[in-house]
């Protein structure tokens, strides 16, 4: 479905990444996993069109899309849940999700949209007239995927969706994410929290300063990649261990 | 003193600079660009009314719709030609594009009409008075009242209750966020320079009545004035420009009948001093909006 190939992107003259490739395949959760700074949210904003990459093709359904606008690749199917859920604090949670769907709006599909996100986050439903600024950080996390929902992707980006949440919190988080996979959603999951992440994927990327370290599923992983250093910020110079 | 006159003149005139601020801060909201050449808006819809009522048989009230018209068209042109091309690059880009299209308007009808003023025709219910049990206001002001009351309603239930309306106020707090949602850019910014425009021409019809002539610099007093309300109301947020109008034209007047004689040529001095002091202890102005500081990229 996506297909990424020796993709760079940079920030002025920081290279952030460094020519990587990576597969979604249709109906796959895949995660991409990296300590601070690897580049995991570059190359998300790389493929939703925020960012202008360099060189490399992110091939979508066959059309390469880098460099489009992300209003243009929001249409041909790509939704994503940025660092930090980014809410409109000033707008009403019913306003959020409206705008969600902006692009994809119909008057009577909307409604059963809406009440479809109200079965799988039921605490948008009390809170709809509100502000959401004045969501608990879990609640907007909550939001923020809901609105992501509200456009039908047909792939969906999660960038460190259980960032800052409570254990409890995290845990919901994780369990509708792979709700959502098994009712046919494809998902590619940005994640510190490896081993919470290794635990519902299908297959998993490591990015290491700009660069695919390892690539496999979640058992390859473990077996060969020193999790916890993935977790903890990697080895003094940046990188993590690969035992081969 | 504060009779029913004092506060028919002074909300009227803070309706105005209500106005006025309004159009400056769609655009800041959205760009966090002062656009310098927002007075130059005013101007052109001045020009418009000038050259329509003096060379032309078109009736006064499409002349007044034909100039507001004017001002929103030049507006939405001046971002489609000028700023869009620099809008990624630095604000400081923007902002010297900004004095650039400023300056430019300025000479187009310097060159192509003159540098002195032209005397504009209004109707004469422009000019009259009426009297209200004791007071005797100029007409202008109850009209200025009346539109401002009705532009307001407008404008809030566009903001509110359009999808337009919704990602314009999403844009001015989270632009790139905005877009993820497939809200075009240029969308938003077309429809913020269009309103801004709109609304400089709504006013340039009261500003101009006041003097009935029009002159190439005649945009800079009302561009100062929107700079100076939005400091004191809130740069951050629609209410705060329409609180910072009001608030203007009430300290301007309570200035005008309490300063002695000898003080009152100093009105614009003693506005820039309370300026300075909201920079100084109050830089969020009046309202507090809850808009971040993000820039447009
Ligand atoms: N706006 C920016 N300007 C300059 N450099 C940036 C910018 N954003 C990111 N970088 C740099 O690019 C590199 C990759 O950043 P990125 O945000 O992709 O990391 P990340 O893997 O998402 O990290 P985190 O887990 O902290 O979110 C880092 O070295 C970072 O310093
Ligand atoms: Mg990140």
């Amino acid at each position: 479905m996506l297909t990424i190939e020796n993709l760079t992107a940079s920030y002025g003259a920081i290279t952030a990444l460094h020519g990587i490739s990576l597969e979604v395949g249709e109906g796959e959760l895949v995660a991409l996993l990296g300590s601070n700074g690897a580049g995991k949210s570059t190359t998300l904003k790389s493929i939703c069109g925020l960012l202008r990459p360099g060189q490399g093709t992110i091939r979508f359904l066959g059309e390469d899309i880098a460099g489009r606008a992300p209003e243009v690749i929001l249409k041909k199917g790509i939704s994503m849940v940025p660092e930090g859920r980014e809410i409109f604090g000033g707008l009403t949670v019913e306003e959020n999700l409206r705008l969600g769907a902006f692009t994809s709006y119909q008057r009577d599909r909307y409604r059963t949209d809406l009440d479809e996100m109200f079965a799988l986050f039921p605490i948008l439903k009390e809170r709809f007239t509100q502000a959401g600024g004045l969501l608990s950080g879990g609640e907007q996390q909550m939001l923020a995927i809901a609105r992501a929902l509200m456009s039908h992707p047909k792939l969906l980006m999660l960038d460190e969706p259980s960032l800052g949440l409570s254990p409890t919190m995290t845990d919901s988080i994780f369990e509708l994410i792979s709700d959502l996979r098994d009712r046919g959603t494809t998902i590619l999951l940005v994640e510190q929290n490896a081993e919470r992440a290794l635990e519902i994927v299908d297959r998993a990327y490591l990015l290491t300063t700009g660069s695919i370290e390892f690539s496999g599923t979640p058992d390859e992983l473990k077996r060969r990649v020193d999790i916890a250093s993935v977790y903890f910020g990697g080895e003094d110079d940046g990188t993590c261990e690969v035992r081969l | 003193m504060i009779d029913l006159e004092f506060m028919i003149n002074t909300v009227s005139l803070g309706s105005l600079y209500a106005l006025l601020s309004l159009g400056l801060v769609f655009v800041y909201g959205i760009l966090k660009l002062v656009n310098f050449a927002y007075g130059e808006y005013l101007m052109v819809a001045g020009y418009a009314m000038y050259v329509l009522g003096t060379f032309t048989g078109v009736p006064w009230y499409a002349t007044l719709v034909l100039a507001v018209l004017t001002a929103a068209l030049v507006s939405y042109l001046t971002e489609l030609v000028a700023f869009r091309p620099v809008r990624t690059k630095s604000l400081t880009a923007m902002l010297v594009t900004s004095f650039a299209v400023s300056v430019f308007l300025q000479n187009v009808v310097l060159i192509t009409i003159s540098s002195r003023s032209r005397a504009v025709r209004f109707p004469s219910f422009f000019s009259q008075t009426i009297t209200l049990g004791d007071a005797t206001v100029p007409l202008r002001n109850l009209m200025i009242i009346a539109i401002t009351i009705i532009l307001l309603t407008a404008l809030t239930l566009v903001m509110k209750k359009t999808v337009l309306g919704m990602a314009m106020r999403a844009a001015a707090d989270r632009f790139t966020t905005t877009r993820l949602m497939g809200v075009p850019a240029n969308l938003v910014i077309s429809a913020a320079f269009l309103i801004s425009g709109t609304l400089a021409g709504v006013v340039s019809i009261f500003w101009v009545s006041r003097s009935a002539s029009v002159d190439p610099l005649i945009g800079m007093a009302p561009l100062l004035i929107a700079f100076i309300a939005t400091v004191m109301g809130g740069m951050h947020s629609l209410v705060g420009a329409v609180i910072g109008g009001f608030v203007y034209g009430l300290l301007f007047n309570v200035l005008s009948i309490t300063l002695p004689a000898s003080l009152i040529s100093y009105r614009d001095a003693f506005m820039f001093v309370i300026v300075i002091l909201f920079l100084l202890f109050r830089p969020e102005g009046i309202w507090k909006g809850g808009y971040t500081e993000e820039r447009v990229g």
